[in-house]
């Protein structure tokens, strides 16, 4: 298992075989398999990095695997993961799993759907590996494109709206993220002159003052897009509601992390003493995106536009506990962004089950759910109880992190800004309680619902395979921390250098 | 002032380039536009000539690519002809203006 | 008193919770009420153990009573001091709580195999009590301040879920929502509170945050009241902030409003949840954490007015409802009232500690006989199907077992001696006597009205019209009679409690400083109290012991201020103006909107002003090769006058 290369070669592998695919049950069964494999795979992984851990490997990143891609402009394929990657990287098996068995019924251009989606989670896991920043960009890219796709076709609503929306967003990142590479690429030095792509070599010297303070913004402002950074969150909502369920799942819980991950591991760590200066503008994005999004979720009528604003708003606390600059808002930022991929996907996962039955996602329009179709109601709870924070789910433990690290600054300004996103959660409990008291409980609105069957067995595995997920972060957090923990003061000590050295 | 020099000779042929650019740019008929450019070309290849002559008596470098060229114009005649021909029987015109397909 | 017994007990109702939630409806509908009361029954034998153990044979050390942690592990570790940890605190009122929320719990899951008999999602209900008594049971646990915190939103969630339990009706819906985003509101002052508490303290532990908080020379305790902020030292924010979230969870003014609503929910739900054990969590947690509030008078005064106001607020409302459980949760409203300004105006240690133990001691004996009310009014519903006093009248003679279950309790909470209510009130008035009269005045008229609605109540539903519906019984064969045996037999355990917990030695148990405490009934000052109570029944047993035009005409005399507390003095249209008309007219609509039209526009502009640029210069691609050909020529026409400029 020394070689990462195989999570890349495994969904490629399974999407090109995709391809050669005769009937739509091969085409499924072959994606659940190929998905599966990558599942256990990743828990292997797992279990060699504890194994190499407890053998007293103290390297920052295990596994490393590099190889010349294009010399003259020291390009590398260069992979390696810390603990950080590897966390990310079980939350993106967990959800393509899922995200495959939900999409069991896609009728509709079946192989091409597939291989999409295996397509994306080879981006998203390319780029969780990734150590060398060309390499990570190429990989980000990758996983870009299918989303287009997914949701232009497959989607609903005013789906190529949506699609060229969220593209062109998604690409203005990229391109502002390609451009701080290109300059981090310039301000790098290997010593001999030479410029570097590597990751680690250029967080180990330091780029002058005046680049970082020039390269941040673009880098962080670029991952932010993804990550739904205020003002530039606005693909999240239309992106969401129109992409099919599948496609919201891997959005959501896959791709909006591939920002908050490059905002961490890119923009804060190579650029440590921008980030500080910059640190009291992240944390008032933050903040609004937080209780805006909050508010206007509020507002929303359709279950997608809901998870979608919410969305914005717990996205939000990945940003606020990365600006926080404390060790502890920076585990917390990182337990979030798992926590909000798995739950996110469980999330959408449960309201496109709900709208393949009722056709409708109209709060207004739905009653009683939770007498007819116990279980997605049910499941629909439980993520929704979850996104509200309640301790023994994963959101209450990632939200309380951020909170605790926060508090860790003892100015006004950081103060006010802790107590307004802990206000927020009250919001949130607000309108995650009115969605699932008029769609879950209450009365029955339709005739129709009545007969609406139940999860089938493919739905009832994926949900409980992201519920198992959510608990196994809510009830036992701490083998989440013991991962996270030893990287994130890596990224701290960067931090703390970069200042004193100043 | 009574031999002919090199300013007389390259008078000639930049007259020559833009009597070709004009006729170019203005008549509508592809083949006499193709007429205009093999003047733009032979302009060049006096040009060439010319600074052989010249500037570097003891060489035949200019002489050489003049031939090259003439080679090339055949061709591209050729192929210009063709193209021409393909358009008129899509187009039934070879009217340049009417060949605007190619645009926004 | 073995650790094993301890953690078992918690354990014992969570692991039904699993089983029935996961299997329940399926394979054990026809066993989940048996399963669930067995282990229910299991848990309270080993709570009662474990009292006895404590308070008789390990729990004192030189005659203090100690803070023993069974056990204890690292759950979340935040920073190198600040983590929160999993464990198990006992000490007397753990203890004591301990017992009452295993044995009302035991007393409302036997009373439900009869109450709740057929109902399709009867495994669903055992689930959720309990999860509900594994929660509960975490929260008395807790041995630090976060994991108080985490089961403090595990009961909240477990009493939505119970309050919800008939989700067909809306009106249940809607109270469940009330009931979880009020507390959840409230909460929000608990979290806060927990990080300006835990961050001056440097951590989350109880046993090291009140150490540390309460020695004078602390760098700590000095830390926290220099600073300040608005001129009040964060020491008060922190306790004020942690005391809003225990005024959420006790249903205190001004987050009352979510209690009366909760009664949506089955009555032995409301027996256990919203009048023995979580309603009482506020009161526990101010309790916990006295040491430090002991040290900040004016943190103190904010809990005693707050539950003074509450009490004789709650009083008053109470006299006007006609619901009968509104008129018990307005009256567990009152009665928590009492157990807040008695911790209020408590001071620590010895004499001065009095109030706190009063209140202590008025939570135990409170938890039987408002159960026992509760239940009560419980087996009346379940025979008259319905919650109005008005449909009600003469059910003394068809349910005698409840008639005098009911009247016992009745008699207890007026404070009529011997019953339990009567030792525990007599503490708290002597305790208010003692600090501040204003107060005991307060108290002391809170306690005449609060026997005068009791026994409107009580005449109400078992005297008034008379024999209406007795024959009605004899007539309806669907009718349960007084309810099934099941039903029957915690009313009478119950009422047993009520008449003999006031025995019960509190005093030498739980003190502020776990010295036992001398107490002693003085006669002269119960003549006021009891006076006032005799003649609050009195007054009751006229006005309503026969159906009589009197009530009435003392409504109409009263005019407004007899609608203002019948409407519960608006305060549920003042909630729903601030959030309906302020919160989401002025902050989420303009929110959605703004997203809608100027972030979400400034976007769609940009991409407007592209197009707009790109329509503008498409023209010059106009597919005519000659065009192409003049630019070109153009092009490299400037170039050349470009270089000619420059080269010069």
């Amino acid at each position: 298992m020394s070689n990462l290369t195989i999570l890349i070669l495994i969904p490629l592998i399974t999407a090109l075989t995709v391809l050669f695919a005769k009937t739509t049950a091969q085409i499924r069964w072959i994606s659940l398999i190929g998905s599966v494999i990558q599942l256990a795979v990743a828990a292997l992984l797992m279990k060699a990095y504890y194994a190499e851990r407890a053998a007293g490997n103290t390297a920052q990143m295990l596994f490393e695997y590099r190889c010349n891609w294009f010399t003259p402009l020291n390009i590398e394929y260069y992979v390696g993961i810390d603990g950080i990657s590897l966390v990310m990287i079980m939350m993106t098996a967990f959800v393509v799993v899922a995200g495959i068995l939900i999409s069991w019924k896609v009728e509709t251009l079946t192989k091409e759907f597939f291989f999409l989606l295996l397509m994306l989670s080879m981006g998203a896991y390319g780029f969780f590996i990734s150590l060398d920043l060309f390499t990570l960009f190429f990989f980000l890219e990758v996983a870009v494109i299918p989303k287009f796709l997914l949701i232009g076709i497959w989607g609903s609503g005013k789906k190529e709206y949506s699609a060229m929306k969220l593209a062109l967003m998604l690409m203005g990142g990229s391109a502002l993220v390609m451009v701080g590479i290109l300059a981090t690429y310039f301000n790098s030095d290997t010593g001999n002159g030479a410029h570097t792509f590597d990751l680690l070599k250029i967080a180990a010297q330091q780029i002058p003052y005046n680049a970082q303070l020039f390269i941040f913004p673009l880098l962080f402002v670029g991952f932010g897009v993804f990550t739904a950074l205020f003002p530039f969150h606005t693909w999240v909502p239309d992106g969401h509601s129109s992409a099919p369920t599948a496609g919201s799942m891997f959005l959501a819980g896959i791709s909006m992390k591939l920002g908050g991950y490059g905002c961490l591991r890119v923009a804060t760590y190579l650029m440590p003493q921008a980030a500080e200066h910059y640190s009291g503008i992240i944390v008032l994005l933050a903040t609004i995106a937080i209780v805006y999004g909050a508010f206007a979720t509020l507002m929303q009528k359709d279950l997608k536009y809901i998870n979608a604003y919410s969305s914005v708003s717990h996205c939000g606390f990945i940003l606020l506990g990365i600006g926080m600059m404390t060790k502890t808002a920076l585990i917390g930022a990182v337990m979030q962004m798992v926590s909000h991929g798995v739950m996110t996907a469980l999330f959408f996962g449960a309201i496109g089950m709900i709208y393949e039955r009722t056709h409708t996602r109209e709060v207004e329009k739905l009653g009683g759910l939770l007498k007819t179709i116990p279980f997605l109601a049910t499941i629909y709870i439980i993520s929704g109880l979850c996104s509200l924070g309640l301790p023994g789910l994963s959101g209450f433990v990632s939200e309380m992190t951020i909170f605790m690290g926060a508090w860790q600054r003892p100015d006004a300004y950081h103060r006010i800004a802790t107590i307004l996103s802990c206000a927020s959660i009250v919001v949130t409990a607000v309108y995650i309680l009115r969605a699932a008291g008029k769609a879950m409980m209450g009365p029955i609105t339709n005739e129709h619902y009545l007969h609406l069957e139940d999860a089938t067995w493919n739905e009832k595995i994926a949900s409980v395979v992201l519920t198992l997920g959510i608990l196994a972060i809510g009830i036992a957090p701490f083998w989440l921390i013991n991962l996270i923990e030893p990287d994130t003061q890596l990224i701290m000590n960067g931090i703390a250098r970069g200042i004193t050295g100043n | 002032m009574n031999e002919i020099g090199l300013t007389h000779i390259l008078f000639v042929s930049t007259m020559l380039f833009f009597i070709g650019v004009y006729g170019f740019l203005t008549r509508k008929n592809m083949i006499t536009m193709l007429m205009a450019v093999e003047l733009i070309l032979n302009s060049v290849n006096i040009n060439f000539i010319a600074f052989n002559k010249y500037l570097y008596g003891d060489k035949l470098d200019g002489l050489f690519f003049t031939i090259f060229i003439i080679t090339i114009a055949a061709a591209e005649a050729a192929v210009a002809i063709a193209i021409i021909i393909n358009l008129y029987r899509n187009l039934k015109s070879i009217d340049v203006d009417d060949a605007d397909i190619m645009k926004f | 008193m073995s650790s094993l017994n301890i953690v078992l007990i918690p354990l014992l109702p969570l692991a039904v919770f699993l089983l029935l939630g996961l299997f329940g409806r399926k394979y054990l509908s026809k066993f989940a009420g048996v399963i669930a009361t067995f282990s229910v029954a299991v848990a309270a034998f080993l709570s009662l153990s474990t009292a006895y153990s404590y308070f008789f044979i390990t729990g004192k050390t030189e005659g203090v009573y100690q803070k023993l942690e069974v056990m204890k592990f690292t759950w979340l570790q935040f920073a190198p001091n600040i983590s929160i940890d999993m464990g198990m605190l006992i000490d007397p009122i753990s203890v004591m709580m301990l017992v009452v929320v295993t044995f009302v719990s035991l007393m409302v899951h036997v009373f439900s195999l009869g109450y709740m008999k057929g109902e399709a999602r009867y495994a669903t209900y055992y689930a959720y009590l309990g999860l509900f008594t594994f929660s509960m049971l975490g929260l008395v646990l807790s041995t630090n301040i976060f994991q108080i915190y985490m089961f403090w939103e595990l009961v909240g969630v477990s009493s939505f879920l119970l309050i919800g339990y008939y989700f067909e009706k809306p009106s249940a819906v809607a109270a469940s929502k009330k009931a979880f985003i009020v507390t959840r509101f409230a909460d929000l002052g608990f979290l806060i509170g927990i990080l300006i508490l835990g961050f001056n303290a440097e951590t989350l532990d109880f046993g090291t945050l009140i150490q540390r908080l309460t020695d004078p020379t602390s760098t700590y305790l000095q830390g926290s009241v220099a600073s300040s902020f608005l001129g009040i030292s964060s020491l008060t924010w922190g306790l004020v902030m942690v005391f809003l979230g225990g005024a959420g969870k006790s249903a205190m003014f001004p987050f009352h409003i979510w209690l009366p609503d909760a009664m949506e929910g089955p009555t032995p739900v409301s027996a256990l949840i919203h009048a023995a054990t979580m309603v009482v969590a506020g009161v526990y947690l101010v309790a916990r954490l006295f040491p430090v509030f002991s040290f900040d008078v004016a943190a103190l005064d904010v809990v005693t007015y707050v539950g003074a106001f509450s009490a004789i607020l709650a009083a008053v409302i109470a006299c006007t409802q006609t619901d009968i459980k509104r008129v018990l949760a307005y009256s567990t409203m009152s009665q928590i009232g009492y157990m807040m300004f008695s911790l209020g105006v408590s001071r620590y240690g010895g004499e001065h500690g009095l109030g706190y133990m009063a209140s202590m001691f008025h939570l135990f004996t409170h938890a039987f006989f408002k159960s026992l009310l509760f239940l009560g009014a419980g087996a009346v519903i379940h025979m008259v199907h319905s919650n109005e006093m008005s449909d009600m009248g003469g059910l003394r003679k068809s349910m005698p077992i409840t008639h005098i279950t009911f009247l016992i309790a009745c008699l207890a909470i007026a404070g009529v001696p011997p019953f339990a209510g009567f030792f525990s009130k007599e503490e708290i008035l002597l305790a208010a006597f003692h600090s501040n009269k204003l107060i005991y005045v307060l108290a002391l008229f809170t306690s005449g009205l609060t026997a005068f609605y009791m026994f409107r109540l009580y005449f109400s539903i078992f005297w008034s019209k008379e024999t209406q519906h007795t024959t009605d019984a004899h007539h309806d064969e669907h009718d349960h009679g007084e309810g099934t045996l099941s039903m029957k037999i915690p009313l009478i355990i119950l009422g047993i409690c009520a008449i003999s917990s006031g025995f019960v030695p509190i005093a030498s148990w739980i003190t502020s400083d776990g010295l036992p405490l001398e107490t002693h009934i003085d006669m002269a000052f119960s003549v006021a109290p009891v006076a006032l109570g005799l003649g609050g029944i009195l007054l009751a047993l006229f006005l309503y012991k026969k159906a009589n035009p009197r009530p009435d005409t003392i409504a109409t005399s009263m005019g407004g201020f007899y609608r203002a507390a019948h409407r519960k003095f608006y305060m549920d249209e003042l909630y729903l103006f601030i959030t309906k008309k302020i919160i989401i007219k002025l902050v989420g609509r303009p929110a959605a909107w703004i997203d809608k039209n100027i972030v979400d526009g400034f976007m769609n502009f940009i991409a407007a002003v592209t197009a707009l640029f790109s329509e503008l210069i498409k023209g010059l691609q106009s597919g005519k090769l000659q065009q192409y050909a003049a630019y070109y020529f153009a092009g490299v026409l400037c170039f050349v006058l470009l270089f000619i400029y420059l080269w010069h």
